[in-house]
């Protein structure tokens, strides 16, 4: 067989990597493009701030909205501090033995995880053992289980991003570790670290399973008092509203659709648009 | 009689099962330069890791024998009080990622130097340091601009004030001049001739013309082993052994 040009050989990998390219875009717009189009005349103010109506059929989807916040920024907020003082002691504490490296194997394959099987997992833990019932709460930790994995992993590597030379200029100063790590390596890291946080609320915000058996409600008549209250959830939500329900107004499936993929997108644009920020601000 | 600063007894320094240092003895004058002279490999950066426990960060490192600082045992001093009171200046300028001015400050804040002494206090300490360091008249207006936009010889010689501003008793320069240009070489070595009035010095350096111009003593390292050492005027005119005098003429290897 004869042996292609160099000149037709580079057309022909170039084409072929711009339609692989262009196959993994389809989807993606495709998606966008569907829900938007289907969903987008159930949006109004009453949609997103009203309680549902009509057995769910009519009214806003507001209780759902409120109720994925509360279980999102609960969990955040237990899993950010924990999941990074773990990354801190891994990356600059731990010794690199046979028990650290088990350790970070652990950390990496508890993100391969089935989601159902945080589920039950919380289910068992927090709604029976620890007796916090269907909430607000054991939702919240269910999912800051599922976060940890990728807080720690993000911040591990925004902390050892931080040049060693940072370090070892504060220690010969007599400064300690503590210091070093509060003072010089966390300021630095912490572009990096906020980064990966939100990357993980985007992930959890929209994962339905975890919070199926712990947190989430099929209706409730009142938003929730307190953490230990049920509460309704948007990707449950939208699960009922297009299983279990029927004559269900098509298009408030899919305006429901569309409000939890705008809250997960703009996360991500939010943790886009903090890494240039930072990115520029960094001075080194 | 000059006062012995530090002494040095029988050291052993190894990296897992390789041996770089082996028994070391000798003693560092106060007030003085030792200049350190040797091939690469030859142990010297180890030997002044050592000096202020530095390479105690170093995986697989352990050692044998004692140092002293001031006739007191260095290995059971707290490692922190030790650094303060032994700065040490890498090859590579190390600036923070701060401004100027919060380099310098960096270490006095930390340490709790300032602890009871008026506000105006640190910008004192700031000032002395960098004029020591022969930098204030080229940063003077712009000490809030950050110190990585500075040239590699300013940083080094920020990084001269930086130690100078915890004010230690000893300062280990290792190859401080390897990455700059023969006017900024000349900056820093100026320094240290006026540093060693306060403070004593050690100084590893690759380059000989380095350490007969600066040194009031010289140690010449090789392969982990101290070959010889003396006042800096006698080993490079007459050296005893015949491996200083191939190296220091240049024909070795």
């Amino acid at each position: 067989m004869k042996k292609l040009s160099p000149k037709l050989s580079q057309k022909l990998a170039v084409s072929l990597l711009t339609v692989a390219m262009i196959i993994t875009l389809i989807p993606v717009s495709a998606i966008i493009f569907i829900i938007v189009k289907n969903g987008i005349s159930a949006i109004s103010w009453e949609f997103l701030f009203s309680m549902p109506t009509q057995g769910m059929r009519a009214g806003g989807i507001f209780p759902a909205i409120v109720g994925t916040i509360a279980i999102v920024s609960c969990s955040i907020a237990t899993a950010l501090p924990i999941g990074v003082c773990a990354a801190i002691y891994l990356n600059e504490y731990a010794r690199d033995n046979l028990l650290t490296r088990i350790i970070k194997l652990a950390i990496v394959n508890l993100a391969g995880i089935p989601s159902v099987v945080y589920g039950l997992f919380g289910l068992g833990i927090f709604v029976m053992f620890l007796g916090f019932g269907v909430s607000i709460i054991a939702g919240a930790l269910t999912l800051a289980i599922m976060e940890l994995p990728v807080i720690i992993t993000t911040a591990r590597s925004a902390l050892s991003n931080v040049p060693n030379s940072f370090r070892e200029a504060s220690l010969a100063l007599g400064v300690s570790r503590w210091q070093t790590i509060r003072h010089i390596v966390l300021p630095n890291a912490l572009p990096g670290i906020l980064t990966g946080a939100i990357l993980s609320i985007a992930r959890v915000a929209g994962e339905t399973a975890p919070i199926l058996f712990t947190a989430a409600a099929f209706y409730t008549p009142n938003l929730p008092h307190s953490v230990f209250d049920q509460v309704m959830a948007l990707p449950y939500h939208l699960f009922i509203i297009s299983t279990q329900i029927p004559n269900m107004p098509k298009n408030i499936i899919f305006g429901t659709a569309l409000v939890l993929l705008v809250m997960v997108l703009s996360m991500s644009l939010i943790a886009i648009i903090a890494r240039i920020i930072f990115r520029k601000r960094r001075k080194w | 009689m000059t006062k012995i600063k530090m002494n040095i007894a029988n050291l052993n320094c190894f990296y897992a099962k390789k041996q770089v240092l082996e028994n070391i003895s000798l003693h560092i004058n106060a007030n003085q330069i030792l200049s350190i002279i040797g091939p690469s490999n030859s142990g010297k950066t180890t030997f002044l890791r050592t000096l202020n426990r530095m390479s105690d960060f170093d995986a697989d490192y352990w050692r044998k024998g004692k140092v002293f600082l001031d006739e007191k045992d260095i290995f059971s001093m707290n490692m922190e009080k030790l650094r303060s009171r032994v700065g040490m200046l890498f090859a590579m300028p190390m600036p923070l990622p701060l401004s100027i001015f919060e380099n310098v400050a960096y270490a006095p804040r930390r340490l709790n130097l300032l602890k009871g002494k008026p506000k105006k206090y640190i910008d004192e300490i700031v000032e002395t340091s960098l004029r020591d360091a022969s930098l204030w008249d080229e940063v003077k207006d712009r000490l809030d601009e950050s110190a990585m936009k500075m040239s590699g010889g300013q940083q080094q010689r920020l990084c001269i004030a930086r130690i100078l501003a915890i004010d230690p008793e000893v300062i280990l320069f290792d190859e401080p001049c390897s990455g700059l240009d023969p006017i900024s070489t000349a900056k820093v070595e100026e320094t240290m001739m006026a540093l060693k009035k306060r403070y004593t010095i050690v100084l590893v350096t690759n380059n000989v013309k380095q350490a007969s111009r600066v040194g009031d003593v010289t140690a010449f390292f090789l392969m982990g082993k101290l070959i010889e050492i003396d006042d800096t005027a006698k080993l490079f005119v007459a050296p005893k052994q015949k491996e200083t005098n191939d190296y220091i003429t240049g024909r070795f290897g």
